[in-house]
């Protein structure tokens, strides 16, 4: 129950795109296609669950018994941006299709904040190694629902006549906001 | 003198014409997330521009003893040292504050901003521009976080930096202060600057088209009056 409420939590009440705005690059970025935008969901997710494991590993058997919790920033970097390497190259490997699918979003999301973000958000509220998993797949849910429905608007906002100023990262923003006013009605339900 | 010229525009050309919030849209993360007073936006701006000011000077330095292939990472390296030195400062001297913009502060590793200059500016140039880049962009940083900042606590609460400036009888708009609110505030900003800036640029387009009519017609009366 305790682990059902914080996937919830992560993937909608608490949003991490819409409410923390971790991640806002490739929201705003990739959103224009609906396939491209949830494959871009789906490798995020997928590294924010491996990360969210190896991170806590990282934090709790290596810097904590070492009192060397002032490295977990650079560490933690370090880690994730190995890690995004090592797996483009598995993917690879292992899965032609997928890397396909999912290539050329994986070194954008080196730098996507909800990474390192998450990895700091496990520390921050002291989860325990499952919950921190549930945390990681949660958040990436949640991603991956908010740049998909992102994505959704765009598509039929193409059609839309928008003022020329107003064209492009303005009129996005002002429809993530909106976006953001909607799941705002989640915010009830724990 | 030609290089003193345009030193200061490397300068200044962060603070409107490329700034990076409203021109170039990066670093949208924090802009969006601390935004919630003037107060908060100010400290982030100012951490973002220490972080990016001593990155710059640092890679401009050894931007010839940093191989290609890995830059980015040794880049990245340098940037996250320098956060974690006003991350550790901030807990020390400000912890109100650095309570208030929490994971924040570390997540300005991965500004894209800072990042971004590293990449296209501060590994191509000396240090005394790189330096001077970097301190435009950060002030370009600190205006677009002010004004935002500034907006939404003045909708939001009715003050600025905690003085009441609205008057009492003033509804506060609550959706202001929530994360709604900055996705909103920013958009509409981007817009009205667009706009502004097109204008401008159409009117600057309006008075060069004129001038050189008014030389054409200088120089076809000239033949004229000679005969």
């Amino acid at each position: 129950m305790e682990l059902l409420l914080i996937f919830l939590s992560a993937a909608i009440v608490n949003n991490f795109v819409l409410s923390y705005f971790l991640g806002i690059c490739p929201f705003i970025g990739v959103s224009n296609k609906i396939s491209s935008a949830f494959s871009m969901g789906l490798a995020a997710t997928f590294v924010m669950s491996i990360t969210s494991i190896v991170t806590w590993l990282i934090y709790h058997l290596i810097l904590v018994p070492n009192n060397l919790e002032f490295l977990q920033y650079v560490s933690f970097i370090l880690v994730i941006a190995s890690l995004v390497q090592f797996v483009e190259m598995f993917i690879k490997k292992v899965s032609q299709p997928l890397y396909r699918a999912l290539g050329i979003f994986l070194p954008l999301i080196t730098t996507n904040c909800a990474i390192l973000g998450l990895a700091l958000f496990i520390v921050l509220k002291e989860y325990t190694f499952i919950e921190g998993i549930v945390f990681g797949l949660g958040a990436g849910a949640g991603f991956t629902l908010a740049i998909t429905l992102m994505a959704g608007i765009r598509e039929e906002l193409d059609l839309a006549d928008v003022p020329k100023p107003f064209q492009g990262a303005p009129i996005t923003l002002v429809v993530a906001g909106i976006l953001a006013m909607a799941f705002m009605g989640f915010a009830g339900l724990i | 003198m030609a290089n003193k010229v345009t030193a200061a525009k490397e300068f200044i050309k962060g603070l409107w014409d490329q700034n990076p919030v409203f021109k170039q849209v990066l670093g949208m993360c924090p802009v969006l997330a601390v935004t919630v007073s003037a107060e908060n936006g100010i400290a982030m701006a100012l951490a973002t521009t220490f972080v990016l000011v001593f990155s710059s000077f640092v890679v401009s330095i050894i931007k010839n003893w940093i191989p290609s292939q890995v830059r980015i990472a040794a880049y990245i390296l340098i940037i996250a040292t320098f956060v974690t030195i006003v991350d550790l400062v901030m807990k020390a001297q400000f912890p109100a504050l650095s309570k208030a913009l929490g994971p924040f502060i570390p997540l300005i590793i991965v500004n894209c901003l800072i990042l971004g200059r590293q990449e296209a500016f501060a590994s191509k140039n000396s240090v005394g521009r790189a330096v001077l880049d970097a301190l435009g962009m950060g002030t370009g940083f600190l205006i677009a976080l002010f004004l935002l900042g500034a907006t939404r606590e003045l909708f939001g609460t009715g003050m600025i930096l905690g003085f009441q400036i609205m008057p009492e009888v003033y509804e506060p708009w609550l959706i202001m202060i929530l994360p709604a609110g900055a996705f909103l505030t920013l958009g509409l900003m981007m817009g009205f600057f667009n706009s502004y800036s097109e204008k401008k640029k159409a009117e600057e387009r309006n008075t060069i088209v004129e001038k050189y009519r008014q030389a054409k017609r200088q120089a076809e009366t000239k033949p004229l009056e000679a005969n």
